[in-house]
């Protein structure tokens, strides 16, 4: 439950706000952004929720603009937060882009769309493609039509009725991110499949859809024996259009989809996987006045996958110069803005291993210790505020790529039946599989 | 998707003048049919009211003449108006309520509810009075999109006039809605009988299994918000039996798959609440198995929605350890997480360390001391220091860490170091020794006055072990007087306990010490505490001895947990900012609703409260770990009144006090442990202590969260894990890395 709601410039001057209860005096945002460059000088980042003088302020900021709530309860947060998320994505889908100069652009539309999303503090309909039906420019010239769709109550009220299309089609795309912590020494600290399955559904009227996987609990549950690799999910989370209880009983995954574009699950796997390109680092440093890094990536895949758009992006210190490179695939290049240098791989295929040499000179005599602007950097680094991610903060090679035609958890769809009893169409559903590096991070070894 | 792409409205924010609008709304002539003029003018308006030009309250009447005009876009324009300036002018605003009397029978559902939701928002005598009727009834209105609307509309009258609401029958009407045939009508009427609830003593809301088991039932059907709502509500049902919670918990535990995270963490709420009504132990590992992939997945989510999971698992770490047992690396920290991420990561690797993953840990925590932001490195320097202290059989590997993070020279980390290598050697005495060596190569850069006193005190301690002690004491009295009064203390003990182990080599300090102590010094901490010095010592150097070189009580890095009845209580507000903040509810809202667990006959009692009773808690107590500037330090804090505990129960709690207070305490306490055999002592120590414990009432950080200094009362702790630089409204803004006396992160 919110007090208030704000769009405020970085500079913290409120652009809009909604008040919708009356019991927060406004004049407490000014309050925020002193707060805010307070905490900012005691820390690098200030948490979503802080409070001062019983007022409590919940905030999130996206491109150049944050949004506010401020509550006196001790409201459920996660529920506040995520509404002020659901405005950056309402406000997208209306706008474009959310920035500060689209407030002023739709303040009118903006504030229709504040009392519509949100009651005495309490989110109503946050699904844009509902909120659109009712809540448009041109629906004023057509006053009579402006009704509130059915959605808005209904059991299902994510889809609105009488959906047509001439061709009737279903696009899936099943993309996993891995995301790694490798240890200096090359141990896997971590390691994650994050999966989605994403679709573009192009459908008429009210279908009945039925997605089967080869989830392994799934053919448990049903006694079913399969040939070919089922995979575990460790933890599935489902658009709120499929039926959790039917899936809870026999993980069946049954729904009447949204129109257009959306996310229909995304699934967490725990399992132990290797590096899919494994990068290995050696760090020399040559009395101070010259660091040398040789590194190493092996495509730790089938032969017959590829890798695109590898970059494996090498932290070096901030003040190196003079970087040459050697490389026998690629180009390599040195980007002093991010204190790194970048090595791009177009293609790099399964089984692949590539090498390559760096050698940047250091302006100055310095310790054994410094490079990757690690830990001396520190001195009081952060005290003002500067401990941005990325710059001086002791950062780890970073590797990027996309393999497509690939799971990395070997998710596959078995199925996806489609019925529309009244209409009975046919319909043609396709599937497309990737990976993606995630968040892959290994950590710098020590210079020797 | 056609919606109003391109906008360009901002061309229309310019200060206007009231004459001119006036003019502008007004000018429409006959042949502008839609209105075009007069939605140009509402706009610059509106566009002025949003820059707050209050002068915009001028044109009240020529908007209420707006308001009739039959057009959606006008008449939102104009409500906003209402709403926004109706306060201002009551009088003409009241000429509204014709209109909006007027659309509430309007054919179209979308007015009806528009005209009620504008005019329930207006707090004005009028407008309330006139909405009570309508209000009745929109409730039984043929669509559910004004139902539901009417449905908040009630909770809205209650707030603007709590008497009239109760007076009438509004509260009964609204709970006839929950057998509406709508999810989202009941899911409406439940969030709005919600926050009536909250802030009425008056009503009660009981709800049934069979009330619980509608609810329930409609879940899968209601909008993720209303969801949420239901879930909330049903924090009010009370099981009567253990199946009844079982089969609940059972079904609700689909929404766990829900996409909404607070849908899913309210869920979560949810279940650990039922968890206390069910008696099978094997049911609720099942239960607690499913909790855990869904708590960390969302730790994949966005840094707000991390930082509200890992708030919550210290929560569920301490009350249900089983739901993440499982796997510690999951929180290990990404290079680029925010600050209060790592820091939150960093005390559930603290707590979920043990001696099977220790090595894993400290492998960990070293490369976190080596990272750029200043109070991370400590914390992480901190927590090493900690678990030497809890795992035992890891001592030595982390005290080696320690020394390696030392030798680095960094100064914060140098600091720290000494810090909790001082709580080591407490924790482990004559062991250890052999590093202060190593220590006292860096007693240059210690600058901090924690890290002095600290120093200090393994100087004092081990006086007759170091050779040049007294050197290194001398060293540091040199600047006695310019020194904080923490440091002025620890040096005054140290001289002390120099002069008791080697007396030849502290005659000539002590006289010069406790004379500044005395008669140089405007504070009473030290000035009270030299003069008993100066008396036992003028004594009986043997007693003298015994009291201050007495057996210390051991400490333990295990009090990081909250009281039993604040955990309690903050498990029934997963997912609420209490949990954020980690306090106790009414410490940061004072008018909540107090809440803990109902009684019924199958409450299971937690093993906490057993625990209780049988030690009869002496206070619920805590402690943050990783302070920022405290340290535990030999005294025990528990005490009540003025008198000490006696030893038996003294013996695992770590002090939260400043470390001055805590300082000056310890040789008192030292000296009950040794029990008194000499009367006069103790009568002398007995008052002594009396004054320090009035002395640290007014010492408490004072008026730290919106006011409620109150709260703090002595031997009220508890767990204050979010370190005050979060938390604006706090003193301990001044100055990180423990420079900042009294007012840390603990707020006992």
């Amino acid at each position: 439950m919110a007090s208030a709601i704000f769009f405020l410039d970085l500079k913290g001057k409120t652009l809009l706000a909604r008040n919708y209860r009356g019991d927060i005096p406004m004049s407490a945002v000014e309050k925020f952004p002193i707060l805010l460059s307070e905490a900012e000088e005691e820390s690098s980042a200030v948490p979503p929720c802080f409070s001062h003088e019983g007022i409590n302020y919940l905030y999130i900021r996206h491109n150049n603009l944050y949004l506010l709530a401020l509550t006196k309860r001790n409201t459920n947060a996660a529920e506040i937060l995520l509404f002020l998320h659901k405005i950056v994505e309402v406000f997208t889908e209306y706008f474009k882009a959310l920035e500060e100069e689209s407030i002023r652009d739709n303040f009118v539309i903006i504030y229709e769309l504040l009392d519509e999303m949100m009651d005495f503090g309490y989110p109503q309909t946050t699904e844009s493609k509902i909120l659109q039906e009712y809540i448009t420019q041109e629906s004023h010239k057509l006053e009579i039509q402006a009704r509130p769709p059915i959605a808005v109550t209904n059991a299902v009220s994510w889809r609105s009725e009488g959906i047509r299309y001439r061709k009737n089609e279903v696009f899936l795309d099943v993309i996993e991110s891995l995301n790694l912590l490798v240890s200096a020494n090359g141990n896997v600290l971590r390691s994650e499949i994050l999966g989605a399955i994403k679709m573009k559904c192009y459908l008429s009227g009210m279908p009945e859809l039925r997605l089967g996987l080869n989830d392994k609990v799934m053919f448990e549950t049903t006694g079913r024996t399969t040939r070919g690799k089922a995979i575990e999910m460790e933890d599935v989370k489902f658009h709120q259009c499929v039926r959790l209880s039917r899936f809870e009983n026999d993980r069946t995954i049954s729904f009447i989809p949204p129109d257009g574009e959306f996310e229909l699950m995304s699934y967490r796997l725990n399992t132990q996987v290797k590096p899919l390109i494994w990068v290995e680092c050696v760090v020399e440093s040559h009395s101070g006045s010259r660091i040398e890094y040789m590194l190493k990536a092996r495509a730790q895949f089938k032969r017959r996958s590829t890798a695109n758009n590898v970059e494996i992006i090498v932290p070096v210190p901030d003040d190196a110069d003079t970087p040459r490179f050697r490389t026998n695939v690629g180009s390599v290049h040195y980007a002093p803005e991010k204190s790194a240098i970048v090595w791009k791989i177009k293609q790099f295929g399964g089984g692949k291993e590539f090498l390559m040499r760096a050698e940047l000179g250091l302006p100055s005599v310095r310790g054994d210790d410094e490079h990757g602007g690690g830990m001396t950097g520190g001195f009081g680094g952060s005290m003002g505020g500067v401990g941005a991610p990325g710059k001086g903060a002791k950062r780890p090679i970073q590797v990027k790529f996309e393999i497509p035609y690939f799971t990395t958890s070997g998710i596959q769809v078995r199925y996806l039946k489609i019925t529309e009893p009244k209409l009975q169409y046919p319909s043609l559903p396709w599937v497309r599989y990737i990976t993606q590096s995630g968040d892959i991070a290994v950590r710098l070894p020590d210079a020797v | 998707m056609s919606a109003a792409q391109g906008g360009g409205d901002s061309k229309l924010f310019a200060r206007g003048k009231v004459a001119e609008l006036r003019l502008e709304l007004n000018s429409g002539s006959k042949k502008d049919k839609n209105f075009t003029q007069k939605k140009i003018a509402l706009k610059k308006i509106v566009a002025n009211m949003t820059m707050s030009n209050n002068d915009m309250v001028g044109l009240f009447p020529d908007i209420v003449a707006c308001m009739a005009i039959q057009s959606l876009e006008i008449k939102k324009m104009c409500f906003l108006y209402l709403v926004n300036y109706a306060r201002m002018k009551p009088d003409i605003a009241v000429k509204a309520i014709p209109v909006l009397e007027h659309d509430m029978e309007d054919p179209n559902p979308l007015v009806r509810a528009l005209a009620l939701r504008t005019m329930s928002y207006i707090h004005v005598r009028e407008f309330v009075e006139a909405t009570v009727p309508l209000v009745k009834h929109l409730l039984r209105d043929i669509d559910p999109y004004v139902r539901k609307t009417a449905a908040f509309c009630v909770a809205k009258l209650y707030d603007h006039d709590r008497h009239m609401v109760e007076a009438s029958d509004l509260i009964d009407r609204l709970n006839n809605l929950l057998r509406d045939d709508n999810p989202t009508v009941v899911a409406s009427a439940l969030a709005s009988l919600m926050d009536i609830w909250e802030r009425s003593d008056a009503i009660k809301l009981t709800i049934d299994y069979s009330n619980a088991s509608k609810m329930v039932a409609i879940l899968a059907d209601c909008s993720e918000w209303g969801q949420t709502y239901i879930l909330e509500a049903l924090m009010s049902y009370v099981p009567q039996e253990s199946g009844e919670a079982l089969l609940l918990a059972e079904r609700i535990a689909p929404r766990l798959s829900h996409s909404n995270s607070s849908v899913v963490l309210t869920c979560i709420r949810v279940i650990l609440y039922l968890m206390n009504y069910i008696s099978d132990q094997k049911q609720i590992s099942a239960l607690c198995r499913k909790l855990s992939p869904p708590l960390v997945t969302l730790l994949a989510k966005g840094p707000e929605v991390q930082y509200l999971a890992l708030r919550n698992a210290l929560l569920i770490l301490q009350r249900r350890p089983e739901v993440l047992r499982n796997d510690i690396r999951v929180f290990f920290c990404k290079y680029n997480d925010p600050i209060y991420v790592k820091v939150t990561k960093l005390e559930l690797i603290f707590m979920l360390a043990n001696e099977k993953n220790i090595d894993e840990v400290l492998t960990e925590l070293r490369e976190y001391a080596t990272e750029i932001d200043v109070h991370f490195v400590r914390k992480a320097v901190r927590a090493i220091g900690k678990l030497a202290i809890k795992i035992e059989p890891a001592a030595k590997r982390c005290i080696n860490l320690l020394l390696e993070l030392v030798s680095t020279k960094v100064t914060y980390i140098v600091q720290e170091a000494t810090v909790v290598i001082r709580n080591i050697f407490r924790k482990y005495p004559n062991q250890y020794e052999s590093i202060i060596g190593t220590l006292c190569e860096h007693l240059d850069s210690l600058d901090e006055p924690e890290a002095k006193a600290a120093m200090v005190w393994v100087i004092g301690q081990y006086a007759s072990r170091i050779e040049n002690s007294d050197a290194l004491l001398e060293d540091f009295l040199y600047s006695f007087a310019e020194e904080p009064v923490e440091v002025q203390l620890a040096l005054l003990t140290a001289t002390v306990k120099l002069f008791i182990q080697r007396p030849t080599k502290g005659q000539d300090l002590v006289p010069r010490v406790l004379k500044w102590a005395t008669e140089e010094t405007d504070n009473p901490d030290l000035r009270d505490r030299a003069y008993m010095y100066w008396r036992l010592l003028s004594t009986d150097m043997e007693s003298a001895k015994r009291i201050v070189m007495g057996e210390k009580p051991a400490i333990t890095a295990e009090s990081e947990r909250l009281d039993p009845v604040t955990l309690e209580e903050m498990c029934l507000n997963v997912g609420t900012l209490a949990t954020v903040y980690l306090k106790p509810v009414q410490t940061v809202f004072r008018n909540a609703r107090p809440r803990k667990l109902p009684d019924s006959p199958c409450l299971q009692r937690p093993d906490y409260l057993d625990y209780a009773t049988a030690h009869q808690l002496p206070n619920p107590k805590s402690l943050s770990q990783f302070g920022q500037g405290h340290q535990p330090s030999d005294f025990d804090p528990r005490v009540p009144g003025s008198r000490p505990a006696p030893p038996s129960s003294a013996n695992n709690t770590q002090s939260q006090q400043g470390g001055n207070l805590a300082q000056a305490v310890h040789d008192a306490d030292a000296y009950f442990t040794q029990q008194a055999n000499q009367q006069a002592a103790v009568n002398d120590a007995d008052a002594y202590f009396a004054q320090q414990m009035r002395q640290m009432q007014i010492q408490q950080p004072g008026d730290s969260f919106g006011g409620d200094a109150g709260h703090y009362g002595y031997g009220q702790g508890y767990v204050v894990s979010q370190s005050s630089a979060y938390q604006p409204g706090m003193g301990g803004m001044n100055g990180m890395g423990g420079m900042n006396g009294a007012q840390g992160d603990l707020l006992l």
